[in-house]
């Protein structure tokens, strides 16, 4: 390795932004990979009972599992139709 | 019993092949009976890095289709008699291997071996699922580059869920990494990950690291494993690796920038 690859190369040390990247990207795969298999029975038998009562799309429910270091979050999202406009309700 | 060794990355081109054959004639040359099976149908290579490509008769398809006994289709190494190897077949046909088929044959190559180095194709499809279904330990080659870091990441996912060991609730497959394609000299300007980095990212037991070397290239030219050369730095990272993986304690080499005289700094290659 010459002089001029020394200066030229030593400006943008892309190594640490591979390292960032991969960090962030590992932990999200390794979280989505973590996810009980249950989850999409659930949500499939979660819509059906809000069917009985209203009228929903299949897309209008979103069901999303968080990790922190001592609880896991499970958080559904349901929008409701409304005569006037879409509003959105959170449990 | 034999111990089954899969050789896996997920990613293609980071040297699965290169390694099965430097790891089994590794072991073999510790005086370990040793078999070599690839996994990779349709897209045999192993014969070729082996330099037995024109000893081949019949295949691993040909003895799970009982078309060939496995005797007939093993290939004795000419340079080391532990060594022998099951080259893949060259069918189009991807549903040739079967997770039945495969048993049978491990479970006869069990019966004469101490280890089978199983080479598996590229990909998370079928040849790379029966590659490791059934392994005891993996080798996870990983380049220190993105997508190979990424994918090996997989793989560590796979092995852990769906394996033989993992469906049957045993102990889980050990799981090594082996960093190949190292520049130290990149790694020291910041533009290579460094050991330190894909392990932080992966948390694997490091095997060992095998520098960038011409002799890998010259190696498979001449259908010689690469581990037979002696006195490259790659052949003798591999062979760290073996004496590392049979238990012994042998410091890693290879991860620091060799010093060069002021000369070599200022106009070196």
């Amino acid at each position: 390795m010459g002089l001029i690859d020394y200066f030229r190369s030593s400006r943008q040390p892309t190594a640490a932004i591979a390292k960032e990247r991969l960090q962030i990207l590992v932990a999200h795969e390794r979280s989505e990979r973590s996810k009980p298999d249950y989850l999409i029975a659930l949500q499939k038998e979660l819509l059906d009972v809000i069917r009985k009562y209203v009228h929903v799309d299949q897309d209008a429910i979103t069901m999303t599992m968080e990790q922190d270091d001592s609880r896991e979050v499970l958080e559904l999202n349901i929008v409701l139709p409304d005569e006037s406009e879409r509003r959105p309700m959170h449990r | 019993m034999a111990r089954i060794i899969v050789v896996t990355s997920g990613k293609g081109g980071v040297g699965k092949t290169t390694t099965s054959a430097a790891i089994s004639m590794g072991l073999a040359l510790q005086g370990h009976r040793t078999a070599v099976v690839d996994f990779d149908i349709g897209l045999r290579n192993l014969d070729l890095i082996m330099g037995c490509e024109r000893r081949v008769v019949y295949d691993f398809v040909n003895v799970i289709n009982q078309e060939a006994t496995l005797n007939q289709a093993l290939i004795r190494d000419k340079r080391n008699e532990n060594l022998h190897i099951l080259p893949a077949s060259q069918t189009r046909d991807k549903d040739a291997l079967t997770k039945e088929g495969v048993e049978r044959v491990l479970n006869e190559l069990s019966e004469t071996f101490d280890y089978i180095v199983c080479d598996s194709p590229a990909g998370i499809e079928r040849g790379a699922h029966l590659a490791m279904y059934f392994a005891d330990d993996a080798v996870v080659v990983t380049n220190p580059e993105v997508s190979s870091v990424r994918d090996s990441d997989r793989m560590l996912g796979l092995l852990a869920s769906k394996s033989r060991r993992a469906e049957l609730g045993q102990d889980p497959i050990k799981e090594y990494l082996l960093l190949t394609r190292y520049s130290p000299q990149r790694v020291k300007l910041g533009e290579m990950l460094s050991v330190e980095d894909v392990q932080e990212i992966l948390a694997l037991h490091l095997l060992g690291v095998i520098p960038e070397s011409k002799a890998v290239l010259n190696a498979s030219n001449s259908g010689t494993p690469v581990i037979l050369d002696e006195k490259s730095d790659a052949g003798q990272a591999y062979m760290d690796v073996i004496r590392r993986y049979l238990g012994e304690h042998v410091p890693h080499r290879f991860i620091e920038q060799e010093r060069k005289g002021l000369f070599g700094r200022l106009f070196g290659s």
